[in-house]
């Protein structure tokens, strides 16, 4: 850390602008102090009588107790999820619908509540957990609600049928919105879920068990079993499921697929990605710059189809990188809970360690790292916003997910080139496009492999967008009609 | 006339676009002929072919690739009789060249069904359209020996991916009658590969080579699972068959892009 430390001159700030703390009030949530499992729409201590804390990235101050599950756990889990597939599944698909829209009407209601909660458990920015993750969370039970009762329309010439139980489990970067991508199609689909959050971040998925209460979603049809990788191993192997969907990295994702082969469980995975954002020199620059902060820092990086790798055209690339600089050093890092702030915290100090060693590779690797001057709180785990230029495809900072704030910057002069590199890389989650001509977005969209392809626009959203990768990014799509084919047979 | 010896066929192996014997010289005698025993350099060399192809094949309009699948069909109907002397059916090879043209009809109705435009939430056109993954590995069933490999061949094809595909073991020489249509059918060099053996030897080179996207082990047997475990080296799609035809066999087959075009002023 020490030479990432330095290097820190070159471009003055311009933001010599002082904002006061306007820090969003955290009594809207109470946790208890400890959380069993939800488990047949019921709160039950764990049979492995284990337990763990969760602890808020920004202050390590402890937030609450939650349960280690284990097989037995999981098993009971399943067997309610099980269980309660019968009715849910011959439940008329209308009311099947009803529930779910009272669950995105319920999402609405408490969205305070659960942003605060989401940044506090999380370490996120609230203007982030408050305008996208909540939002878009309640928007994708909207949207999979209206699909429940209409499913026959949705696949010209087949009879779509239910799985059965679906066994899913969730990264900790944006924990109710991938919840809410999991459980909303295959709810929708007449699924039964059996849900098991990431280890750091349980928080939200257990207070979703108490939407899934005010909603009266009936008992068994959601259950959400927390706990480590250990728990959602033994989720992977019990007797019971139908189905696997799991979101986080590719080497967990390559072992579910092992694990899985020769079982009669269907699986879709969305995995990691090492996004490239091809900026041409015919785009709208400052346009562009903002798209390039926004496709790396969002979430502090902690997003599987971040614009990591910048291809910057030659022409301008001097260009860019000093607007660049001169954007990041705006960036305002710290509380999470504060209004005005751009960068959260790192997830877990396990995160922090790999990022740091990551960049350190960058460096000696021979890659030019930049950090803008920004004082990092004490407490909690922190990572200034960090570019490198002067990067070769080579480096590990060019190929491997670095999954935090840190961008590297590669050159290209032609558009075979910039396509030529794009596509250089097992993975091929997403991609980026910059230019004022909609013929080259459109002809670099056709040449990328990646699945989702943004044009003068990066980390956008929406639940009618089928979202997942090509190649070592998993397979499978979630969002729009094609994100409930994974959750129905055929008959 | 009697005192004529007829001329024999030599059965090789499909490798783009040529028909070499085995690099390995090895020959395994089936169906009382000496046909071609691939081994895992000739899988290679058939990876490499495909991958050549993809580009050409996959860049070609859909227009332009129902065409060329319908000639396919009919290289193949001047062929019934020897594909009906090699499958012992004639009334499977009709049923083959009759699923060859139904699957040539979808090359340009596919991203119409399979796609859509999505309503999102922005100034956005935002749709999603069918492409192929690439290239794709093909366990045939050893029985029905030619429509066995057709129904699993076409649907891979016809959405521009190329492939390599293991020929039934058993009964081998209906594929390599059918590489023969293939190659005067315009198809390209290299989007066909068919390789002829032992399943065991060739198969688990496939689901474990990292330029392979993905494999259809619908013939595979008992060795599916492993060769499943195989395929997570690279995440590979393992494929299946569902049903008899349709255009989910080809979705299977595809990949799913999403493109968010900006709109404005």
């Amino acid at each position: 850390m020490g030479a990432v430390e330095k290097q820190r001159t070159e471009v003055a700030s311009p933001a010599a602008w002082e904002y006061a703390p306007a820090p969003e009030a955290r009594e809207i949530v109470s946790f208890a102090d400890r959380y069993g499992l939800f488990i047949g729409g019921k709160e039950v201590a764990p049979r492995s009588r284990s337990w763990f804390t969760t602890v808020s990235p920004s202050s390590e101050e402890p937030l609450a107790e939650v349960a280690q599950a284990g097989p037995r756990d999981v098993a009971r889990a399943v067997d309610a999820a099980r269980d309660a597939f019968r009715g849910w599944s011959r439940r008329r698909p209308a009311e099947r619908a009803k529930v779910m829209f009272r669950i995105a009407r319920i999402l609405q209601e408490r969205s305070r509540e659960l942003a605060v909660a989401e940044s506090l458990d999380g370490g996120k920015p609230i203007k982030e957990s408050r305008d996208v993750d909540i939002p878009l969370a309640a928007a994708h039970f909207f949207y999979y609600a209206g699909w429940a009762d209409k499913l026959e329309y949705a696949f010209p010439g087949r009879r779509p049928r239910p799985l059965g139980v679906a066994a899913q489990i969730v990264p900790w970067n944006f924990p109710l919105l991938m919840l809410a991508w999991k459980i909303a199609p295959a709810l929708a689909s007449g699924n039964t879920v059996v849900l098991k959050p990431a280890e750091t971040t349980p928080l939200t998925a257990l207070l979703f068990a108490d939407v899934c209460r005010q909603a009266e979603v009936p008992p068994g049809v959601v259950n959400i079993v927390t706990g480590d990788g250990s728990t959602g191993a033994h989720l992977v192997r019990a007797k019971g499921i139908d189905k696997v969907a799991f979101t986080g990295s590719t080497e967990v994702g390559k072992a579910i697929q092992r694990e899985l082969a020769g079982r009669d469980v269907s699986l879709t995975l969305e995995l990691g990605g090492k996004a490239a954002n091809v900026v041409f020199e015919d785009c709208a620059l400052d346009q562009a710059v903002e798209g390039i902060v926004n496709g790396i820092y969002f979430n502090q990086g902690h997003v599987c189809c971040a614009g990591s790798r910048l291809l910057v055209q030659e022409s301008i690339a001097d260009q860019v990188v000093r607007k660049l600089k001169r954007r990041m050093a705006t960036l305002r890092v710290g509380d999470p809970l504060d209004k005005n702030t751009d960068i959260g915290a790192i997830n877990s100090s396990g995160q922090l360690e790999k990022i740091a060693e990551l960049v350190q590779s960058g460096i000696d690797e021979g890659a030019e790292l930049y950090q803008p001057p920004c004082r990092l709180p004490e407490k909690g785990w922190w990572f200034a916003p960090t570019v490198f230029t002067n990067v070769a495809q080579s480096h590990r900072i060019a190929r491997e997910e670095i999954f935090g704030p840190v961008l590297s910057v590669l050159t290209f002069r032609t558009p075979d080139e910039a396509v030529e590199k794009a596509n250089n890389t097992m993975y091929g989650l997403s991609a980026g496009v910059w230019t004022e001509k909609g013929s080259r977005i459109l002809w670099m969209a056709e040449r990328m492999r990646a699945g989702v392809v943004w044009g003068n626009t990066f980390n956008r959203f929406d639940p009618a967008s089928p979202f997942g990768g090509y190649k070592e990014s998993g397979f499978g799509r979630e969002g729009g009609r094609h994100g409930l084919e994974p959750y129905l047979r055929f008959e | 006339m009697s005192d004529r010896l007829p001329v024999r066929k030599t059965y090789k192996l499909f490798l783009g676009g040529a028909f070499p014997r085995s690099e390995s010289g090895r020959t395994l005698e089936v169906e009382g002929h000496n046909v071609a025993r691939a081994s895992r350099k000739d899988v290679r060399d058939a990876v490499v072919a495909a991958r050549k192809a993809v580009a050409g094949w996959s860049g070609a309009t859909a227009y332009n690739r129902g065409q060329v699948l319908y000639r396919l069909a009919e290289t193949m109907e001047t062929r019934t009789s020897a594909l009906a002397a090699a499958c012992g059916s004639r009334r499977e090879v009709t049923r083959s060249i009759d699923r060859v043209v139904w699957y040539a009809g979808w090359a340009d109705k596919l991203a119409q069904v399979l796609g859509s435009s999505n309503p999102v939430a922005g100034p956005y056109f935002n749709f999603t359209i069918p492409e192929p993954t690439g290239v794709v590995a093909i366990v045939a069933p050893d029985e029905p020996a030619l429509d066995g490999l057709v129904s699993r061949l076409v649907p891979a094809l016809v959405g521009g991916n190329a492939v390599v595909a293991v020929a039934s073991e058993t009964h081998p020489l209906a594929a390599i009658e059918l590489a023969e249509a293939v190659a005067t059918s315009d198809v390209p060099a290299g989007a066909v590969n068919v390789l002829t053996g032992l399943r065991s030897e060739l198969a688990p080179v496939l689901a474990g080579h990292m330029d392979v996207n993905a494999i259809d082990v619908t013939g595979a047997d008992g060795d599916a699972a492993a060769l499943e475990e195989l395929a997570a080296e690279n995440v590979k799609r393992v494929v299946r068959a569902q049903e008899d035809r349709s255009p989910w066999e080809i979705a299977a087959f595809m990949e799913l892009k999403t493109v968010w075009h900006p709109i404005g002023r």
